[in-house]
């Protein structure tokens, strides 16, 4: 059996939204390079939807893969629900993840998360709505 | 394009020892303590291959016991040298921050065991100094072990000059030779060598069969207790068809050895000069005093787990020293000791060449690497931010 699922083998080679957002609304970084892993998305946001998101990543093929994933369950989709993504999520979104390689999915969860705490600590008042 | 580059890992059985051990499979498959022709016949092949694995190291055949492998030989020599030291008194052992962890976790075991081990630096450059080995030596030091060549970078330390040491001190010596039987010169008497393991897997020997050589009169630690093979020291029914294979191996590696490691250096060499030029990289290891084949590197803002499954992508087969490639938080403890920080050691890239590697084949590995490593770089954060000079470059 091959280490990875074939989706997690698909955006590893091809990881979508790739890049970054220069004028983002919301960015967030997780990991360090010191444990080999680093994610970081950046948000742009409008009329409380993900109008896009985009990525960069330094680590192993299920930290790409993940955050590609990630980025794509919650393109196009309101905050609220960017706001419950689970790295469960994104591991069963992946056909799954070696355990070992769980903690990829959390980064990119937390990543997100992160994202969008930046996003509502520039808007404090569209917290408030939640 | 299938480009194996991963021989410090395992190689690829020769034909000689394939052919070897097929008789030992199908005709002559009895037991060599056994009385009948077919057994006899095993037990004869068996004193064969010692004698010719003999011939290869300058040992003589009385000294060398059949394992299952390198890290079984580095266990029993290490446990052999406590236990008479721990007779006499003594529980010192030397040995260095590089070593294989069949060594290093033998070696932990014996300190919750009331040994003490110095761990010698193996400096920048991945190879011990004997002037720190002088001074580590203590009354009560009863092992020093030291390995000949390093799995990860190659490095090959200066074992005739520590051999001398511990003669004259009367320190027993063992090395971890995995590495470098088969492949550069090894001469346990020359070099001073009292014990010493070995893994056919690594000579283009079948897996599971290695030895361990021990000087005349080092009364070993049994670590399989069982009937008497293996003069007493090892029980087990021996692996005949392997140790055959192993021994035509090791003979066919001796015998071309200066030839094929001269070639192989060439290449090894266009490969580090290749890889040099891919900016904000670096060889880890001596440039000159490594085995001929190992290519060992590290490239700034990558990763290398993601290195090699884009690698094996383009069909080049290699090793990282990555946290995720190890199973651990911790990338590798040998690039950590040669004073490579987390962050860099984390995208390193093993290239081990085969014996038949060619021109063509290290060419396109450059290329491929500079391409794989440009993509990464390419959306990794880490990268971006030494790019606009947010934080230093390492390398």
């Amino acid at each position: 059996m091959a280490l990875y699922s074939e989706k997690v083998m698909d955006h590893f080679r091809n990881p979508r939204n790739v890049g970054v957002i220069e004028d983002a609304d919301g960015v967030g970084e997780v990991g360090n390079a010191k444990c080999g892993d680093i994610m970081k998305m950046y948000l742009k946001i409008e009329d409380d939807k993900i109008e896009d998101v985009k990525f960069e990543t330094f680590g192993c093929g299920s930290a790409i893969a993940s955050s590609s994933m990630a980025t794509e369950l919650i393109k196009g989709k309101p905050v609220s629900e960017a706001m419950e993504l689970t790295n469960k999520a994104v591991a069963e979104a992946l056909d799954g993840l070696p355990d070992y390689k769980m903690h990829c999915s959390v980064l990119a969860e937390e990543a997100i998360k992160n994202a969008l705490d930046d996003y509502y600590s520039r808007h404090p008042e569209k917290k408030k709505e939640q | 394009m299938r480009i194996y580059a991963d021989n410090a890992a395992t190689t690829k059985m020769s034909r000689a020892a394939v052919e070897a051990m097929l008789p030992y499979l199908e005709e002559y498959y009895g037991n060599p303590s056994s009385l009948y022709s077919e057994g006899q016949k095993a037990k004869e092949a068996l004193e064969e291959a010692r004698e010719k694995i003999t011939r290869c190291i300058n040992a003589n055949a009385k000294e060398i016991i059949f394992t299952s492998g390198g890290s079984e030989a580095d266990n029993q020599a290490i446990l052999t040298a406590a236990a008479l030291g721990k007779k006499k008194g003594k529980t010192h052992i030397i040995s260095d921050t590089i070593e294989h962890h069949a060594v290093l976790h033998t070696l932990k075991k014996l300190e919750k065991e009331g040994f003490t081990v110095t761990y010698l630096p193996a400096h920048e450059n991945g190879i011990v100094r004997v002037e720190d080995l002088v001074n580590a030596i203590t009354g009560d030091t009863c092992l020093v072990t030291v390995m000949y060549a390093n799995n990860e970078i190659g490095t090959i330390q200066p074992i005739k000059e520590i051999g001398a040491v511990c003669r004259e001190k009367g320190i027993l010596f063992h090395t971890d030779a995995v590495q470098a039987v088969g492949h550069i010169p090894v001469d346990v008497e020359d070099a001073n060598i009292d014990m010493l393991s070995a893994s056919a897997h690594k000579f283009h020997g079948p897996k599971g069969v290695g030895f361990l050589y021990a000087r005349r009169g080092i009364r070993l630690e049994t670590l399989i207790e069982g009937g008497a093979q293996e003069r007493g020291h090892r029980a087990g029914t021996e692996n005949v068809p392997g140790i055959v294979a192993a021994a035509a191996a090791l003979e066919e590696a001796a015998g071309s050895l200066g030839e094929v490691s001269e070639r192989v250096q060439v290449l090894r060499d266009r490969l580090i000069e290749g890889l040099k030029k891919i900016p904000h990289s670096a060889l880890n290891g001596d440039p000159q005093k490594r085995v001929p084949s190992n290519v060992n590197f590290c490239f700034e803002g990558v990763e290398g787990e993601a290195l090699l499954l884009l690698l094996d992508d383009k069909g080049i087969m290699a090793s990282s020293g990555s946290a995720c490639t190890s199973g651990s938080l911790d990338p590798s403890h040998v690039l950590l000791a040669i004073g490579r920080v987390h962050d860099v050691a984390h995208g390193s890239l093993r290239l081990s060449l085969g014996d038949d590697a060619t021109e063509e084949e290290v060419d396109y590995i450059i290329k491929s690497v500079e391409e794989v490593v440009t993509y990464l770089r390419g959306f990794s954060p880490v990268w971006r931010d030494l790019v606009n000079g947010k934080s230093k470059f390492i390398l």
